[in-house]
This record gives structure tokens, C-alpha cells and sequence, in this order.
């Protein structure tokens, strides 16, 4: 804690400072709210409307820790088939990186005139934008094992699922918690874009209301949701990272 | 126990012939160094004895069993200590003996203990010195179970003062358990001071110029590297050795 304060009070200083000159900006220029709401402004909106909105918030977690376990789950699994069977891997890592360029925004109302407005689409959302972090990443560790490791382990006599489970995998370990801090802080982007095909509930859902009624305040409201919750997100993948990665010398990577 | 046989060993990569005809022994219990200059093929040696290779003649005995291509049947020390930067000393040491479904964690905290590394069990190896990192890797290739114990320069990163202290624990130690070992080095004075037998390899390609077995008696103290008869024989391996250049 001592330590974040120490560090941390230049970013919320660089934070606090923009507040108020967007605050004395829009009083002075007397900017009307549904054009740009002052911060004064939209933290009255949020602190008077929770509970308007937080069964909004409860919805976007859950859909985004299940779009999240899914996303990463098939990202390791393609980066593991990948790296397992080299004919998979030159075979399929273009069409990965072509995954990247499709527009999700298009590819969105596509996917709810296949597969309806449950979850299905919405999980494919946040899969497509979480899974390519997670496997380019792992990948990469993967093939970055010390050769002599490698020597050593194979005339030792391990067999190819012992170099993988004793070797690559630990080797690779902080190279994936590299992507995951990516694919967490995009996860809740994807679970948003997927609200606004068509959902009942979400953040997404509150956000589209407000800004076709011009409520410009809880637009703001919701971008400010959206951010904590990616922060959320990223400080908790760093603490898991902590508590797993124990090995790495101080002060490397931080 | 651990003898091994190199029997008339080619190899090359391409057209580059690295290994031309290579034949020595290692006896049971006795400890071997082979001496070259660098890019004389010395690693890729290891490579053939430790199976990751094959040889394009020739074959390699083990305990009278030939072993071309048979991985797991030596223990081999890279040049760096190659340990597993996320495993503790205990965990790395007891990785030889894992791989092939043995755990001896007594005896591995003795060699710990033995080593000079008390304490340590449960650091991390970016915590320790380099030597205090060859000394664990030694200990891994003690704790498995492999009759023959292959060692690639693993003092050629130390400086003067630490290799020596090394290079006596390395013979205390190896006097305990009395393991054969097959040691890699270009340092002419290392080889002298540790080994029963001196094989001095030709450039490339590498074939066996000369062996020289060293009559020091043992437990050598490191008093000997000062006496005129060290000093022969320096003299006649460098002379081996530079006639090639």
C-alpha cells in the first residue's frame, strides 16, 4: 500500500487535474448537459441512479468472467494444439491472425441472426476479442524455451509430455498472465459490444437507452463502469499472477 | 558400472564433418577429461553419447549395451547450469530422479547439505552465486540414477578464484561416490588437476590426437599445480595441442 502511494500519486494527480479543468471548462462556457455533461454532474447521476443501474452491472461481470474463462480457455488450448503439432501450427496461425481483422461490430449482428439473442452470441464476442492475446502470447513462451534446458531434459530421457508439463508450460507461465492482462481489460469491451445486439440487462443495454434519449450524463456513467471494471479486472490477473509467479527475480517486470 | 565406449564415431552436419573417427574409453569409476580447442566438436559429441543425435557411424557402448540413439542413459550438465529458474535448489536437484519416477529426497538433502548449500533448499536459483548454481547442477547429476556423468565446461564461466574451490569440491564429492564422469573442458590446467585420463582432440575434424594418463595420486592437493611435473605435463599436451594451429 505504501508502495502504491509512493508510485500511484502521479496518475491520480494527471486524473484529478483533467476533472477540474473539465469541470471550470463546462461551467464557464456553460455547455449544456445532453452535449457534455460536467463531472460534478455525472458523479450525481451515478451516485443517485445505482440502483437504476446495478443489476446492470451484475449482468456485464457475469457475462464477462464466464466470455472471459471461455475466451482463455480456448486461447491456451489452440496455443497448446499449436505448438504441440507443428502442421497445426502453419496451418492455422494465418487464419488466426485473420480472426483479428474481422470487424466485430459487423460480425456482431451476424452472429444473433444465427444463433438468437442468449448467450451464445454474446460469449463468441468476447471469445473472438480474448482468445488471440492469450494464444499469441502463450506461444511465444512456449518456443522461447532455453535450448539448453531442452538438451538437458531430453537426455535425461523426459518424454514429450514431461518436456511439456516440467518445462514449456512453467517456462511459458509469464508470457500467458502477458496476455491475459490484455485479454481481461478487452473481455469487458467484448461482454459491452455484445449487450448492444440485443440483451435485456448489461451495462451495453444502458448505455445504448441513454444515448438514444440524449441522456449524455449516464452514457458517461456507464464509460466510467466500463473502466473501473477493466482496471477490476487487470488487478486481479496481477495478484494471481503474484501469488503463482513467485520465482522471477525482484524488481524484473514490474 | 559406467563405462563407456566411443567406438569410431563420424559425424558430420551438411559438409561440414565435425567428428572423424572418434574412439576412447571411460572406466568404470574413473574420471575422463576431454580436452579441445573450441568448435573442435565437444558438444555435439555429447549430443551423440547423450542420444539426442545419431552418428553417421559408428556406435556407442554403455555398461557393454550399445546406446546410439537412446536418450536418458547419461546424466549431462550444459556449460550453463540450466537450472529450472521456477523450481527451488531441492525441486531442480530431484528433477534427474522425477523424470524416470524416482524420489530420493533424503539423499538429496544430504548432497544439498554436502555441497555447502544448507539453507538454500527452498531459494530460487536467480538467489544464488554462479558457483553456488554448478554446484546444485552437480548435485542434480549425482541424484540421477545414470551410471555416467557428462559434464559440459562447467566451470568455463567462473572466475579464477571460484573455479578452483570448485574444481576441489568437484573431486572431494566425486571421491565419495565415485561415479565415472566425462569432463569437457579447454582449460589444460583443469583437466591435469582433476582427471585419470587426458584426451586431447585434433581440430576439425575432431579424432582422438593423443591420450595422457595423469599419475597424480589421489586425494590431490592443489599444491601439485605449482610442481615441475605439473608442469611436464602441461607442457606436453600444449605442445599436443598447438601443433595443430
Amino acid at each position: 500500500m505504501k508502495k502504491f502511494m509512493k508510485k500511484g500519486w502521479k496518475p491520480v494527480a494527471v486524473i484529478l487535474l483533467l476533472f477540474i479543468i473539465w469541470e471550470v471548462t463546462s461551467k464557464l462556457f456553460e455547455i449544456p448537459g445532453w452535449l457534455l455533461p460536467a463531472p460534478s454532474q455525472i458523479l450525481q447521476t451515478g451516485v443517485e441512479g445505482w440502483a437504476s443501474y446495478q443489476h446492470h452491472i451484475f449482468s456485464t461481470v457475469q457475462l464477462t468472467i464466464i466470455g472471459f474463462i471461455i475466451g482463455c480457455s480456448v486461447g491456451i488450448l489452440i496455443a497448446i494444439s499449436l505448438h504441440l503439432v507443428p502442421q497445426l501450427r502453419e496451418a492455422l496461425y494465418p487464419l488466426i491472425i485473420i480472426s483479428q481483422n474481422i470487424p466485430i461490430i459487423v460480425l456482431a449482428p451476424l452472429l444473433v441472426i444465427w444463433f438468437g439473442f442468449g448467450m451464445l452470441p454474446k460469449i463468441i464476442v468476447i471469445t473472438l476479442v480474448c482468445f488471440f492475446p492469450i494464444a499469441v502470447s502463450a506461444l511465444d513462451g512456449f518456443r522461447q524455451t532455453d535450448h539448453d534446458l531442452k538438451h538437458y531434459m531430453q537426455m535425461a530421457g523426459a518424454n514429450k509430455k514431461q518436456i511439456f508439463w516440467k518445462l514449456e508450460w512453467p517456462n511459458a507461465l509469464p508470457y500467458v498472465f502477458a496476455g491475459l492482462k490484455i485479454s481481461a481489460t478487452y473481455s469487458v469491451m467484448g461482454a459491452v459490444i455484445s449487450e448492444w445486439l440485443g440483451a435485456n440487462k448489461g451495462i451495453g443495454v444502458y448505455m445504448t437507452l441513454a444515448s438514444s434519449s440524449f441522456r449524455t450524463d449516464r452514457v458517461f456513467v456507464s464509460i466510467f463502469l466500463v473502466m473501473v471494471l477493466s482496471l477490476l479486472f487487470f488487478a486481479i490477473i496481477i495478484l494471481l499472477e503474484k501469488s503463482l509467479i513467485k520465482w522471477k527475480p525482484k524488481g524484473e517486470g514490474n | 558400472m559406467g563405462n563407456l565406449a566411443v567406438k569410431d564415431i563420424t559425424k558430420s552436419y551438411g559438409d561440414h564433418n565435425i567428428l572423424h573417427g572418434v574412439n576412447f574409453t571411460v572406466n568404470d569409476g574413473e574420471f575422463v577429461s576431454i580436452l579441445g580447442p573450441s568448435g573442435s566438436g565437444k558438444s555435439t559429441l555429447f549430443h551423440l553419447i547423450g542420444g539426442i543425435r545419431l552418428p553417421d557411424s559408428g556406435e556407442i557402448f554403455l555398461e557393454d549395451k550399445q546406446i546410439n540413439g537412446q536418450k536418458g542413459s547419461i546424466s549431462y550438465t550444459p556449460q550453463s547450469p540450466s537450472l529450472m529458474p521456477w523450481r527451488t535448489v531441492l525441486k531442480n536437484v530431484l528433477l534427474g530422479g522425477e523424470i524416470v519416477g524416482k524420489h530420493d529426497e533424503k539423499r538429496a538433502l544430504a548432497l544439498i547439505e554436502r555441497a555447502g548449500l544448507q539453507g538454500y533448499e527452498n531459494a530460487y536459483p536467480h538467489e544464488l552465486s554462479g558457483g553456488m548454481k554448478q554446484r546444485v547442477a552437480f548435485v542434480r547429476s549425482l541424484l540421477s540414477p545414470q551410471p555416467l556423468i557428462c559434464l559440459d565446461e562447467p566451470f568455463s564461466a567462473l572466475d579464477e578464484f571460484t573455479r578452483l574451490e570448485m574444481q576441489k569440491w568437484l573431486m572431494s564429492i566425486w571421491q565419495e561416490n565415485k561415479r565415472s564422469i566425462l569432463f569437457v573442458t579447454h582449460n589444460i590446467d583443469e583437466a591435469i588437476f582433476l582427471s585419470d585420463r587426458v584426451i586431447v582432440l585434433s581440430q576439425k575434424p575432431a579424432t582422438v590426437k593423443r591420450e595422457f594418463t595423469i599419475p597424480f595420486e589421489r586425494p590431490r592437493h592443489e599444491s601439485i599445480l605449482l610442481t615441475e611435473e605439473f608442469l611436464d605435463w602441461k607442457k606436453a599436451i600444449y605442445r599436443e595441442l598447438s601443433e595443430d594451429v
